[in-house]
């Protein structure tokens, strides 16, 4: 396929970034945060993926019980996902018995390979296998190009040999991780993972800060999630992207801000007749500023936002 | 069926050297004479001064679903309108025909884009003759990528329909006209995106027609194909002569009809 189709491709949901950070391999150095005891988040750059930070763009990491060991999206590419395996094992010689899928985005899965000799079992939401089945080959070949032409480098998911479709508990050995699925927010595969003994709650891209939101979901459906989400007993969060976490339910303030915004301005620009065509410079403006990536997407998550809202029943 | 999509095949085969590069003005020449050929190959469109003009951004944010804004001189006897997009692997978004009842002053829908492009707009008169325009748009991916939000809820909402009337229409309305917009859900698989688990493209279902009467008078009919987006949105202006029927076939042939006696949903 062509270079300029594969690089858009990315662009979509990872993009390219604005400029090339500094240091050659940029997760590298970036040091695991124990957010709370045996919970361990690698936080992703703020950035789109680039060649030099190895899509390493999201915040992905893993769970120790008595037992084993969790693992909560393993990364963005194959060396991500290496990456996360060697400090996983650093840390502990406990076996890695389940790989976590919060969603189908490819910045979250594709370090999956890495993890293939652990044979874990691969937990993910109902719909995961067959939205990969859309997504998977476009995200591999549009990652491929921006890492340098090998697909190899991309990385791949493992298939789920899991699929929940409402709520499924996973047993590390004295530690209990409730798994539970929702319907199209984020996107039409999210899930996110609780730890009850430590009051965390894993939201996976359910929960974006200092990132602006990417919708591929379901705008009115991510904000009942989220309200759903700040119902939970949780004192913490680990968000898809941004900090290694937030308090909660605090922290899902600015998201809530972002998304009750969009439908606010799209809605207004529905009732006053306006077209699609002015959505996308116009919806959400009064957060430019607020959020990094504004430019990138907040244009295109307006465009989406339209396209959904124009379908509700006049108020 | 399956010469069709061997023709889009070809056509996707041929158009990939295309993609590669930003803006090669000769190719970008030689591929709209190509296609002048296979689509109007009998006839002489003339630069269109003020007769037809085309809006579309500069840039797309979303390539898979790009506004376009087609305005027409009132005075012209208008029979049809092709709108194309020349880089996509099916160039024909649509034939528009026009019946007693439109009053085609402006026409806007939503396109995919799959690779920077010219597009073209193309106007045949009732009295034979025939004008064009053009614009360039910078969008990529709006074919292959995947572009459904919601699986569930696309096939679960799969041929209902939306009629909104548009309170500023157009400049240049004749007494009496109304301007509408139609929507349609649907999720216009156009068969580019592959599903790894079982290694076969998503079959393509896409509007194939849609036909829209005032009364008993047609307003339109619209001959479409795989590069318009997913839930089609089109706008018209017509005479209202009675409800408004739609009638939509897609490339299963399954069939949506909907009377609407005002604004209303179907």
């Amino acid at each position: 396929m062509a270079r300029r189709t594969l690089i858009r491709a990315v662009l979509f949901l990872c993009g390219v970034a604005a400029a090339p950070p500094l240091v050659s391999s940029w997760a590298a150095d970036v040091s695991l945060v124990q957010v709370a005891p045996g919970i361990y988040v690698r936080p992703g750059a703020v950035e789109d993926a680039t060649a030099a930070n190895d899509d390493a763009i999201a915040n992905i990491g893993f769970i120790v019980g008595r037992d084993a060991v969790a693992v909560i999206d393993p990364g963005g590419a194959a060396a991500d996902g290496a990456r996360l395996r060697a400090r996983i094992t650093a840390i502990t010689a406990l076996p890695i018995r389940y790989l976590i899928y919060t969603h189908v985005h490819p910045d979250h899965v594709l370090g999956a390979v890495a993890f293939a000799a652990d044979h874990p079992v691969v937990v993910a939401h109902a719909r995961f296998a067959a939205a990969w089945g859309e997504r998977g080959a476009y995200y591999r070949l549009g990652l491929a190009r921006i890492l340098g032409g090998d697909p190899a480098q991309a990385g791949d998911a493992l298939p789920p040999t899991q699929a929940v479709d409402t709520t499924v508990d996973i047993d590390l050995g004295g530690r209990m991780l409730h798994v539970a699925a929702y319907g199209a927010a984020h996107t039409d595969s999210d899930l996110t993972v609780y730890d009850d003994q430590t009051r965390t709650l894993w939201a996976g891209d359910l929960l974006f800060q200092d990132r602006i939101p990417a919708l591929d979901g379901s705008l009115t459906g991510w904000l009942t999630v989220l309200g759903q989400l700040k119902a939970l007993p949780a004192v913490r969060v680990v968000p898809g992207h941004g900090p290694a976490q937030l308090p909660w339910p605090a922290g899902a303030a600015d998201e809530e801000r972002y998304l009750t915004t969009l439908v606010r301005d799209v809605r207004a620009l529905l009732k006053r007749g306006g077209d699609i065509d002015a959505a996308a410079t116009t919806v959400a403006q009064s957060e430019k500023g607020r959020w990094k990536l504004f430019d990138a997407y907040n244009g295109r998550n307006a465009i989406t936002a339209f396209k959904q809202l124009e379908w509700e029943d006049p108020p | 069926m399956t010469s069709r999509l061997f023709a889009l095949a070809l056509l996707l085969v041929l158009a990939l050297p295309l993609q590669g590069r930003a803006e090669d003005q000769t190719a970008d020449a030689a591929r709209w004479q190509d296609l002048r050929q296979i689509l109007f190959a009998n006839h002489t469109l003339a630069p269109a001064k003020g007769q037809i003009a085309l809006e579309a951004p500069d840039r797309a944010m979303d390539a898979a679903l790009v506004p376009v804004t087609v305005t027409l001189d009132p005075g012209l006897p208008l029979k049809a309108l092709y709108l194309v997009v020349d880089n996509n692997p099916a160039p024909l978004v649509g034939t528009f025909h026009f019946g007693p009842a439109a009053v085609p002053v402006q026409v806007k829908t939503r396109v995919r884009v799959d690779a920077y492009t010219h597009m073209h707009a193309v106007a045949e008169t009732t009295d034979g003759r025939w004008f064009v325009t053009d614009r360039y748009v910078k969008a990529a991916g709006g074919c292959s990528a995947p572009a459904t939000k919601d699986a569930a809820l696309a096939m679960e909402r799969l041929g209902q329909m939306r009629l909104k009337t548009v309170a500023e229409g157009p400049t240049g309305l004749p007494k009496g006209a109304v301007t509408a917009q139609l929507l349609i859900s649907h999720p216009n698989y156009n068969g580019m995106q592959m599903d790894q688990v079982t290694r076969n493209y998503t079959p393509a279902r896409f509007v194939r027609d849609v036909t829209v009467k005032s009364g008993d008078t047609l307003v339109f009919q619209l001959e479409a194909d795989i590069s318009l987006s997913e839930d089609p949105a089109i706008t018209f202006s017509y005479q209202p002569k009675g409800p408004l029927s739609v009638t939509v076939r897609d490339s299963t042939d399954a069939t949506f009809s909907h009377v609407f006696q005002g604004d209303d949903k179907g």
